[in-house]
């Protein structure tokens, strides 16, 4: 077993872990944060996706060990407050109809706050290309799209 | 599916890694991003008893100007390579192809010196680093050794760094003011390419240099078609002409992405497309 140490959507949390634990297993399995989601379990899919330190990264693609000394984003996370506010890009997510099933939504959701981050206003093409390591099985990508370019225009009209 | 079990080892100096290879030998593997690595260890197409974690090691990242050449620590992620402006502005080639790796959130964790230890003749950095005549610095027990591009790949996933050796640096001739690009061809956007090509000229042409990416167990130079393209003007015709020889002495692999000939087909077609918009044609 390994300790580490890490913060956790703003809390601080330490455990012991087995090297081997994927960061999206620590994730669900110990700290019951299943809002982020394991789909493809081969770093394909992107339905994973936390920040590490304030960037995208597949959470079934490190190790938690890997996460130790470091701050960690989930879709959880990512509101102000836990009380049923919402991001604005989960905001626009909703208001543009971003998701069929959802199941890929909160690796979307994240990847989305990534690239505007890095691109506060991209072209369309822009997005499509930003979230390429995302997949969504329904194919739902126009209104994900959509989702993403309306979260742009509204962060920007906020700025 | 999770790793089989194995012992962490988390680093802080080159030194210390050297020495706990040392000791565990071909029990151990070397983690640097572990974009690669993770999902074989995941498939458990690879069981090591022991992982040395590199990311501990603060030394290994950073870009720097070193006279003649950008030397890219090679622990570096392929977001930071591709966005570092004594990158774009002295190894053009090298950024363009690091935007094309994998995906986003791969790039902002694996790295350069991983994904060209990991050696894969579909990863994108290999040709690119080939073609721009990269030397690796790599540092042993005895110290540190310095290999040429053509003699550091070796093999399917296979290169110069020895069991007990590890890729510190990377240094890459300064091609200041040279037009790059970098043709990626693939079936789904965020995956290795079926095959690709790295180009970077000077002037309109002066001198032309190409690398081949999945035409072989290696990364390949398309030897024919830069002596062609020397001293060649850029035009359309002029420039598919010599792309016509591009696909000489590869011996690309045959799969479900593809057959042998049409990869031969693939290279003559987007060595053209690279040469012509490397060039600004």
């Amino acid at each position: 077993m390994t300790k580490i140490e890490l913060t956790v959507d703003g809390a601080a949390v330490s455990d012991d872990v087995e090297p081997r634990m994927l960061l999206v297993q620590y994730l669900r399995e110990k700290l019951g944060k299943t809002g982020t989601v394991i789909g493809c379990d081969t770093s394909n899919c992107g339905a994973c996706t936390v920040h590490l330190d304030g960037t995208s990264v597949k959470s079934c693609n490190v190790l938690a060990v890997q996460a130790s000394g470091r701050t960690v984003t989930t879709i959880e996370g990512l509101a102000d407050t836990a009380e049923g506010d919402l991001h604005p890009v989960q905001e626009a997510f909703r208001e543009c109809h971003g998701l069929q099933c959802g199941f890929c939504t909160p690796g979307m959701v994240m990847q989305a706050v990534d690239l505007l981050g890095e691109n506060p206003n991209p072209t369309e093409e822009e997005v499509r290309l930003g979230m390429e390591g995302n997949l969504c099985r329904c194919t739902g990508y126009h209104n994900i799209v959509k989702s993403v370019l309306h979260a742009a225009e509204t962060q920007g009209a906020k700025a | 599916m999770i790793p089989v079990k194995f012992d962490y080892l988390a680093p802080t100096s080159v030194e210390e890694a050297l020495s706990a290879l040392g000791e565990h030998g071909d029990e151990a593997k070397i983690l640097a991003g572990g974009q690669s690595l993770l999902p074989v260890l995941r498939m458990r197409l690879n069981a090591p008893e022991v992982v040395i974690d590199l990311g501990g090691i603060s030394s290994l990242r950073g870009i720097r100007d070193d006279g003649d050449a950008i030397v890219i620590g090679a622990m570096t992620t392929h977001h930071d390579v591709r966005d570092h402006e004594l990158v774009k502005e002295h190894v053009l080639l090298i950024s363009k192809a690091a935007a094309e790796v994998a995906d986003s959130q791969i790039r902002h964790r694996g790295t350069f010196g991983g994904a060209l230890a990991h050696a894969d003749p579909a990863g994108d950095l290999g040709a690119p680093a080939l073609a721009l005549g990269a030397q690796f610095v790599i540092a042993g027990a005895g110290g540190t050794r310095t290999v040429e591009a053509d003699d550091f790949f070796v093999d399917l996933f296979e290169t110069a760094i020895g069991d007990d050796e590890i890729l510190t640096e990377v240094r890459i001739p300064k091609h200041t003011g040279w037009g790059a690009h970098y043709e990626k061809f693939v079936r789904v956007a965020h995956q290795w390419p079926i095959v690709a090509v790295a180009a970077t000229v000077k002037g309109s042409i002066d001198e032309a240099k190409i690398g081949l990416t999945n035409m072989g167990s290696t990364p390949l130079r398309a030897r024919a078609t830069e002596a062609a393209l020397a001293g060649a003007s850029a035009t359309e015709d002029g420039v598919r002409a010599a792309a016509e020889q591009a696909a000489e002495g590869t011996n690309p692999p045959s799969d479900l992405n593809g057959a042998a000939d049409y990869r031969q087909h693939l290279a003559r077609v987007l060595t053209g497309r690279a040469v012509l918009k490397a060039a600004g044609v």
